[in-house]
This record gives C-alpha cells, sequence and structure tokens, in this order.
C-alpha cells in the first residue's frame, strides 16, 4: 500500500499535498496496490473528494491536539499508522513540513529515503527514483533497497491528475505522544502569495536600484497574480524582506512562470528557479547571462518594461 | 552549554557540474570544497554568537567524510568552533550519515545540535530530521531565529507564507537557514588559533547505506531565448498565454 501525508495549516489541505496524492495514486498503480491518504487533525475541506487525486481510502486522526506542527508528534504518527496499515511506500509533498517529518518517518521505519522527487520510480532495476541535485542543476536517479520506501515528491514537478473516485474516510486510532514544543506565536504575511506555493513570481535583482522602485514591479505581480520574490543582494540591503530571496542559499522556486528583471543571472540565482516552466528576462544589458537560462527576454529598461507590461497584461485580462 | 555543529562540505558555488565513471560519480577534478553555506553562515555563526554571550558554551563541529574535509573543518574552527571530530566515512545516504552522527552524539552531552537546512550539493534536507528521530529529540527546522533561556529556545521557522514561533526545552535538534546569523570572515587570530585546536578522527560505527546513487544526468538545455522587443509587450503576453500557456 502506499500511503500520502496530507500536510495541511489553517484547517485547510496544501496544495503540494495534492500533487503528493496524485504522485502516490501513480506509484499505487505501478505497484498494483491501493493509494491510502493520512490525515492527522482536521480540516474544512471534504476529504473524500481527495478520491479526485486519486486516494481510495482517507486515514482520520481527528484529535485537537493535532492542529498545531510538531515533528515529533506527527513523525511518530505517521511511522505508527504506516506499520499498522503495512504501507510500503510512503509519499510526502517535499514542502516546508514534509522536509521535517519524511525524514524522521524514513528513521522510523528504516526506510531509504529521496527527498526531491521529481519522475515516478523505475522498477525495472529495483526501486529507482529520479530526484534533483545540485539546486537544480543536475538529476540523479537513486536505487532505494529498503523494503519501505520513503519519498518526498518537488512541488510541480509532477502535477495533479484528476481521478473519478470518491475516497472512503475512515477514523484510524493511534496514542498521541505528548507535544515537544509549543506554538506560541503565527504571523502570517496577510494577502500575499507564498512564495513556494505561487504558480507565476516576479522577481526583481539590483538592477532596480533601490527599494522605491518597487512599486511597479508590485503592480506588475498584482495585475497577473503573482508571487514577489528577489536576489541576494536585494534582501541583503533589506530592500525587500529576506523571506523573498531566491537562489541557491535563499528558496527554491519551480513556477510556472518566473519573470527576471534586472537579475544578472548569476549561477547562483539559477540555481534556486531554473527548474521554472517557463523564464523570462528583462535586462538591459544583452550579454546578461539570465538570457541562456531564458525562454522568453526583453533587452530594455526595466523602468520602461515593466509599466508597458503590466498595462498588457491589464489590457489581455479586460478582453477575457 | 555544548553545542554540537553539524558541517558538511560541498562544491564552490561556481564548481563546474560534471560526471565521471559513466555518469555515475560526480567529477571532483579541480572543484574546490566550501563549508556548505548553510552550516557555515547560519549555525556556525549563531553557535559563536551564543558564545559570546556565554563564554562557558563549548562549540563542538563534527563532520562524515574523509580527510578532504580537514581543511573546511580548521576554515570552521577559524571562525569559532572549539573542537573538530570528523567521523572517517565517504557516505551519500543520509540515514548513514545521521546514524554515524547520532552514534557520536549519544557519547557525549549536547545540549544543541544545529545542521544546515540542507546541503546544496545532494538537497537532501535530511540530517537535522533524522538526528531527531534517532535521539528522541525535539525538532524545529528552517530557523532562521533562536534565542536561549536558561533552557527554553524560542525559534521562530518558516511556514507556508509566514513565521511560526516555536517554544522548546533544550536538549533539541534545529535546522538553520537565513535569518538566523549573517556571514563572518575568520580573522587571523582565529586561523593561528584554529592549528592547534584538536581535530579527531574517528572509524566509523558499522551502519549501513539504504539508497545507492545510480546515475546523473544534465538537464536537457533550454532551446534559445526567444527575443521580443520592449515596445511589443501585448506580443510578449499573448506569447505567455498561447504558446507558453502559462498565464
Ligand atoms: C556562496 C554564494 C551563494 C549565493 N547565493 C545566492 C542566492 O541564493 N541568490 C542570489 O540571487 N544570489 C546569490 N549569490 C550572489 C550571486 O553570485 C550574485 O551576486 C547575485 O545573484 C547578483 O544579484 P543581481 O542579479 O540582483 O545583481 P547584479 O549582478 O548586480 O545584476 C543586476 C542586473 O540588472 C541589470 N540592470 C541594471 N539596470 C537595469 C535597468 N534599468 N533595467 C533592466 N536591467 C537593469 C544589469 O544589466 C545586471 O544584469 C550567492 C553568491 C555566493 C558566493
Ligand atoms: N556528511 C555530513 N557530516 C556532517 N554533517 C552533515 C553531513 N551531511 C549533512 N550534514 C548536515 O546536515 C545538514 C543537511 O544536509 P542534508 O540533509 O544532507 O541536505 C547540513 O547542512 C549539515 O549541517
Amino acid at each position: 500500500m502506499v500511503l500520502i501525508y496530507i500536510d495541511h495549516a489553517d484547517n485547510q489541505i496544501k496544495k503540494a499535498t495534492q500533487e503528493a496524492i496524485s504522485y502516490g495514486a501513480a506509484i499505487a498503480k505501478l505497484l498494483n496496490c491501493s493509494a491510502e491518504a493520512l490525515m492527522l487533525g482536521t480540516v474544512e475541506d471534504d476529504l473524500t473528494d481527495l478520491g479526485k487525486l486519486g486516494a481510495q481510502k482517507v486515514h482520520q486522526l481527528k484529535n485537537e491536539s493535532l492542529n498545531s506542527f510538531d515533528t515529533k508528534v506527527y513523525s511518530n504518527l505517521i511511522a505508527a499508522a504506516a506499520k499498522s496499515l503495512g504501507a510500503t511506500v510512503v509519499v510526502f509533498a517535499h514542502n516546508i513540513n514534509g522536509k521535517a517529518l519524511a525524514p524522521a518517518v524514513a528513521v522510523k521505519l528504516s526506510a531509504g529515503i529521496v527527498t526531491g522527487a521529481c519522475r515516478l520510480p523505475d522498477l525495472q532495476n529495483g526501486f529507482e527514483v529520479t530526484k534533483t541535485v545540485f539546486s537544480g542543476k543536475a538529476f540523479a536517479s537513486i536505487k532505494i533497497e529498503s523494503p519501505i520506501k520513503v519519498i518526498a515528491i518537488n512541488q510541480n514537478s509532477f502535477g495533479v491528475h484528476p481521478y473519478d473516485n470518491t475516497a472512503l474516510v475512515q477514523s484510524i486510532d493511534l496514542p498521541i505522544p505528548p507535544a515537544s514544543i509549543k506554538v506560541t506565536n503565527i504571523n502570517k504575511v496577510k494577502g500575499e502569495i507564498p512564495l513556494t506555493e505561487a504558480s507565476l513570481v516576479v522577481s526583481g535583482g539590483r538592477g532596480l536600484r533601490g527599494p522605491e522602485n518597487w512599486s511597479i514591479l508590485l503592480d506588475l505581480a498584482k495585475a497577473l497574480g503573482a508571487a514577489t520574490a528577489c536576489s541576494r543582494p536585494v534582501s541583503d540591503s533589506d530592500w525587500r524582506p529576506h523571506h523573498e530571496h531566491v537562489g541557491q542559499t535563499g528558496i527554491q522556486i519551480a513556477p510556472d512562470l518566473y519573470i527576471a528583471i534586472g537579475i544578472s543571472g548569476a549561477i547562483q540565482h539559477l540555481a534556486g528557479v531554473n527548474r521554472s516552466k517557463t523564464i523570462v528576462v528583462i535586462n538591459k544589458d544583452p550579454e546578461a547571462p539570465f538570457f541562456k537560462a531564458a525562454d522568453y527576454g526583453v533587452i530594455g529598461d526595466a523602468f520602461e518594461v515593466i509599466p508597458a507590461l503590466s498595462a498588457a497584461i491589464l489590457k489581455m485580462k479586460l478582453n477575457q | 552549554m555544548n553545542i554540537l555543529v553539524c558541517i558538511s562540505k560541498t562544491p564552490d558555488t561556481t564548481a563546474k557540474i560534471a560526471f565521471t565513471e559513466g555518469n555515475t560519480k560526480f567529477d571532483e577534478n579541480g572543484v574546490q570544497w566550501i563549508i556548505n553555506p548553510y552550516d557555515e553562515w547560519y549555525s556556525l555563526v549563531r553557535a559563536i554568537e551564543i558564545k559570546e554571550k556565554d563564554p562557558s558554551t563549548q562549540i563542538h563541529l563534527i563532520t562524515v567524510g574523509g580527510v578532504e574535509v580537514e581543511p573546511i573543518l580548521r576554515k570552521a574552527l577559524a571562525l569559532g568552533g572549539d573542537e573538530a571530530i570528523r567521523v572517517h566515512l565517504n557516505s551519500n545516504d543520509s540515514n548513514e550519515i545521521a546514524e554515524q552522527i547520532a552514534f557520536i552524539v549519544k557519547q557525549g552531552s549536547y545540549d544543541l545540535i544545529l545542521t544546515g537546512k540542507e546541503t546544496i550539493d545532494y538537497n537532501s534536507s535530511c540530517i537535522g530530521s533524522m538526528l531527531s528521530a534517532l535521539l528522541d529529540l525535539p525538532f524545529v527546522s528552517l530557523a532562521n531565529h533562536l534565542e536561549l533561556n536558561g533552557n527554553t529556545a524560542t525559534l521562530i521557522r518558516e511556514i507556508e507564507g509566514g513565521e511560526e514561533t516555536n517554544e522548546v526545552q533544550l536538549p533539541m535538534v534545529v535546522s538553520c537557514q537565513k535569518g538566523m546569523a549573517e556571514q563572518r570572515i575568520p580573522n587571523m587570530r582565529g586561523i593561528m588559533a584554529a592549528r592547534t585546536k584538536p581535530l579527531k578522527i574517528v572509524e566509523p560505527t558499522p551502519t549501513k547505506a539504504l539508497t545507492q546513487i545510480k546515475e546523473f544526468n544534465l538537464p536537457p538545455a533550454k532551446t534559445g531565448v526567444k527575443l521580443i522587443a520592449p515596445d511589443q509587450m501585448d506580443e510578449l503576453v499573448r506569447l505567455l498565454k498561447e504558446e507558453a500557456k502559462v498565464i
């Protein structure tokens, strides 16, 4: 059986989980077994709907104490559920909580693990999973040799595939270990699209010259409905908040569209964004290295191009 | 206060990514090894800051790796580590590396175990979480802030679209990322002192890798950029909508 962990916050299932369920369901098909999901806590979403993503069953452990995240508590419960349900593959989204949980669960199940997986396992010579390495600059195919396998799937690498199912929701009973963490505050940036979950991203670099010039970039992001990001020197100089810093030492993202404005395209920057489906580069220097990694390029002054692009997007949206 | 900082090596960020032996091995020819930036800039410097406030703090460094890691361990000592342990084992399997570290941890007594968010070569993001499981300790991942008050740690960790504040009783494991501290450069005094600081080499405890790297591949090169004139933004929007189908 393939067990998929459902990540949630604020009473909602995270977007990355939808993809993890589809991915787990596809593995279950390869292995000729069932795809079942595990829900710790409660959400507003209708769990039977997870059938539409490929889950045949959802095992739910309802308990109020589970609505705040604790790696130790959660990983113990996931491992216990995997054991009692007889899972041979446990799937996570390689998102923030998935990164915290999957390796601990692997330890508890004596399972080999591949994080950052980006393709379905190849079963021809055992069980081989391809993952991105060197911050997206290469792929490695990794054979898992243990009986139980743990996989964390990269966001935006497999997609969500529709199924014509309704999931059967069952409750599962497991003893809940004592909390090891007290959550004392949650600070959400209201109204902003979280960068790691965004499918469209507009990003600015040192070419924008100063924080006072960001309003045109924010207007573009608003016109598109995109999240905003920046290069490292921009966040280092406090022009933009640290959580917008993408690259090798910042956040790695893989949106459908990444628009890079006034960013030269240093190798460490590319390492965080090179898995984006489509890259648009706007730079006044035709020799900027970023153009080599781009699908579409505009050689021009950001201060003229950005407002023109925003206007063109708004025009397109009006005509829809 | 005893802090253990896990140090890993990684190729310099500008290193050419190439493979040998039929694409089964990373080509280390001419590669300059550096301390994984998350370990150097964030976890190690935060440990040093804690020691600056409370000089009774001891900073222990650990790495699982071959002799080629020693120069970077010396650099970490020059930055402010007190002593280093190198477990003499080359492995790419996270379970195995974590077991080696946990084995050493169990022989000592550490209040705080710090790792980086991930290594920038294999991007596993595993060791911190695995250590917490092997040692049955609380774990806070992707922390960008850590304050100690006696035996209580206050941490801020990243969550989707925001931050969460956690309070945890030591001992614990933390994986560190940007925001935790600012990059430092070793000074001459540190470099001199590092030469005589203890660097202990220990043989590995028997462990088994659960994964094997079978093959590396490079992604297909981009086919070439399509240039659009700055006064043709309607055309760019059309291409994004109809050709790339991303908006
Ligand atoms: C170990 C290490 C890790 C690193 N990690 C990261 C990382 O995670 N993320 C990251 O981003 N960087 C990282 N860096 C830094 C990286 O090497 C580059 O220095 C950085 O990405 C450059 O930022 P930038 O492109 O904004 O600035 P610049 O390189 O200064 O580029 C500015 C660009 O703007 C263009 N420009 C100027 N004016 C205009 C205008 N009016 N209109 C249009 N274009 C204009 C210029 O032509 C130029 O190409 C790292 C470096 C190291 C050594
Ligand atoms: N071989 C190693 N020796 C010591 N620490 C390591 C080793 N590999 C990884 N780590 C630590 O674990 C963190 C996460 O690495 P990883 O799980 O491999 O992505 C790194 O930032 C280091 O702090």
